[in-house]
């Protein structure tokens, strides 16, 4: 089953979604979602890759019956998110990152059944489902603890195992690696793979500031950025869009010791990647023409006083493309951000 | 699976946290059974020592018992849904396929059932330790409306958690301003008569004063120096307690409506 397959139900099919919001100052309206168009199919794992504000909680809200859009329709595992609230609430699960879920005084095993009967697992399942989520979040140890005397990461943990605990035919993941340590956050991504693999036609729905998270895990991914779908193909095709030329990253210095002044690399597209603030430089990474050579975009900085420290050139990566049709990095789109581009236990 | 066994599953889960919680905080115990009942042993003390008839010292130990479901009411049910929206829980009950009104009836259950085991504490020291003293009386209608009054009185709460979630911070000021007065206006610690009309019109809205004068009317008949007759307030007590589980299911859904359309009430920070 493939999403250009037009006899299946989709897992996830989105048409022409807007919302808005009430702007909290200042009056007037936000708007969150542009007109997004998404179709997943069943037994792929679809990532929704967007700096914040992009639109991809708003989303997930919408999908997962927590929003109403504005305008435009959705349907989650065949049944419209409005009119069918509960039974497209039957066959999800959510997770985002971050949250906190259950009742501290609760242990985790505990707080994992609970949530269990929300969706009504009966108990002879809903024991050794749990049982089994617990060592797959490598919780084992700490099953019989309470949530309170877990760790930030253990936590998350439960949270992530706490999203599977009615066998979901779709999965929401919202940022579900965030902050996690490297070999939990690996073995849950392992996890997803392995739960889509051996379970045909589960879908999963993964946003994520990880640009190598989504490589890894996704068969296709949609760029937002304010509400809109830039782009959405498998990574393959992705590369595509932005093949031709090279990937350049230089770490340079201006002579002043501040940020260098790029007004006009002409046919170049340029995007500031972090600074280095204890070697006082900083990345600049741009994708050059194939009609351009490295050598005159070199000589054109020298004349701006500005040393090139280190050049670097690779293959199209994500965050390549994601620059591209963006316009800025990841790292660059909201500075309150901590995370760095790189998921925690990335390969 | 039934939407039945839906309901009951998530309402049984959702009050077996609040059970298991009972055994785990012994701290708990200290401000939700002993301290509402000092006030109790305070008023039998006080009629005591005036020479009251002994029937008051019942109608205060029956009051306080009462006092300590209220406690649980205001704080473990009405606050419930803005502390959880505060924790980030609030949107997975909201994303979950059961009703909220199961999500609310296992607090209310899980709160009863909770309060009741932390109640026994109360009434021991109330009938055994002071030595209060009642008429005979009949157990089905004792039990018969110590049950009307628990449904009221957790109905409104299930509103309560509803109007606290809508009105934010403002409601938890309220709800605390107005503690003590409910109190009062309940006529915990003296017979609700005593109040006047200003008694029949609290009892009209709170269903707390109403279930203490019908308990203690039960308990010591003509001794409870009772406000209405026993079947009058029996009915209206009834009648809350329709009246707010259909409130509830009301607010509860203009609640999810209001969450979907102005996009709030779920996350934490808005």
């Amino acid at each position: 089953m493939t999403p250009d397959d037009p006899g299946a139900t989709p897992a996830v099919d989105a048409r022409g979604l807007m919302r808005t919001f009430r702007a909290t100052r200042g009056g007037g309206a936000v708007r969150a979602l542009d007109g997004v168009d998404v179709r997943i199919a069943p037994g792929e794992i679809f990532g929704l890759l967007g700096p914040n504000g992009a639109g991809k909680t708003t989303l997930i809200k919408i999908l997962t019956t927590l929003l109403y859009p504005t305008a435009g329709t959705a349907r989650v595992a065949g049944f419209d998110v409005i009119h069918d609230a509960n039974e497209v609430r039957k066959r999800i699960g959510l997770v985002s990152g971050g949250e906190s879920s259950g009742y501290g005084i609760l242990t985790v095993r505990e707080c994992l059944w609970m949530f269990s009967q929300f969706y009504g697992v009966p108990g002879r399942i809903a024991g050794p489902r749990v049982a089994g989520l617990i060592r797959t979040a490598g919780l084992s140890e700490q099953a019989d603890t309470r949530i309170n005397r877990l760790s930030t990461g253990q936590r998350q943990r439960m949270n992530f195992a706490r999203g599977f605990v009615s066998d979901p035919e779709v999965v929401f993941l919202d940022e579900p690696t965030l902050g996690m340590d490297v070999n939990a956050a690996r073995a849950l991504r392992e996890y997803i793979v392995r739960w889509v693999r051996e379970r045909p036609g589960r879908t999963v729905l993964l946003t994520t500031h990880y640009m190598r998270e989504a490589e890894e895990l996704c068969d296709r991914i949609a760029i937002i950025d304010h509400g809109r779908v830039l782009a959405c193909d498998s990574f393959a095709g992705l590369r595509r869009l932005v093949e031709g030329g090279q990937h350049v990253e230089l770490e340079v210095r201006a002579a002043d010791g501040g940020t260098p002044a790029l007004p006009s690399l002409e046919g170049v597209r340029t995007a500031w990647g972090a600074p280095h603030p204890e070697r006082g430089t900083r990345a600049l990474k741009f994708r050059l023409p194939p009609d351009r050579a490295l050598a005159g975009v070199l000589r054109e900085l020298e004349t701006r006083a500005v040393r090139i420290e280190a050049i670097a050139t690779r293959e199209t990566s994500l965050e390549d493309v994601f620059v591209a049709l963006v316009g800025r990095g990841l790292e660059e789109s909201d500075e309150r951000e901590d995370d760095g581009p790189a998921p925690p236990g990335a390969p | 699976m039934s939407a039945l066994a839906l309901e009951l599953r998530a309402t049984w889960g959702r009050a077996y946290g609040r059970l298991v919680g009972a055994f785990r905080e012994p701290t708990w115990l200290i401000t939700d059974a002993i301290l509402p009942n000092l006030g109790m042993v305070a008023f039998v003390m006080l009629y005591r020592a005036l020479g009251a008839p002994r029937s008051f010292e019942a109608l205060a130990v029956v009051g306080g018992l009462l006092a300590t479901y209220w406690i649980n009411v205001l704080w473990g049910m009405g606050a419930q849904f803005y502390w959880e929206k505060q924790s980030g829980q609030l949107q997975l009950y909201f994303v979950a396929p059961c009703s909220r009104m199961a999500i609310l009836s296992g607090m209310a259950l899980g709160g009863f059932l909770l309060t009741t085991v932390r109640s026994a504490f109360g009434l021991f020291l109330g009938f055994v330790v002071v030595g209060a003293r009642v008429e005979p009386f009949s157990l089905p209608a004792l039990l018969g409306v110590f049950a009307l009054t628990m449904v009221a009185l957790y109905a409104l709460g299930m509103v309560m958690a509803s109007l606290f979630l809508l009105w934010g911070r403002e409601a938890y000021h309220l709800s605390n301003a107005l503690y003590q007065p409910v109190q009062f206006l309940s006529g915990l610690y003296f017979p609700l008569r005593t109040l006047g009309p200003l008694g029949i019109v609290a009892a009209g809205l709170v269903p707390l004063g109403l279930g203490v004068d019908a308990l203690r009317q039960v308990l010591l008949g003509a001794g409870a120096h009772a406000l209405l007759p026993l079947r009058a307030e029996v009915a209206l007590l009834a009648a809350l307690g329709a009246a707010f589980l259909w409130l509830a299911r009301v607010a509860l859904a203009h609640l999810e409506s209001l969450a979907k359309r102005e996009g709030r009430l779920t996350q934490r920070w808005q």
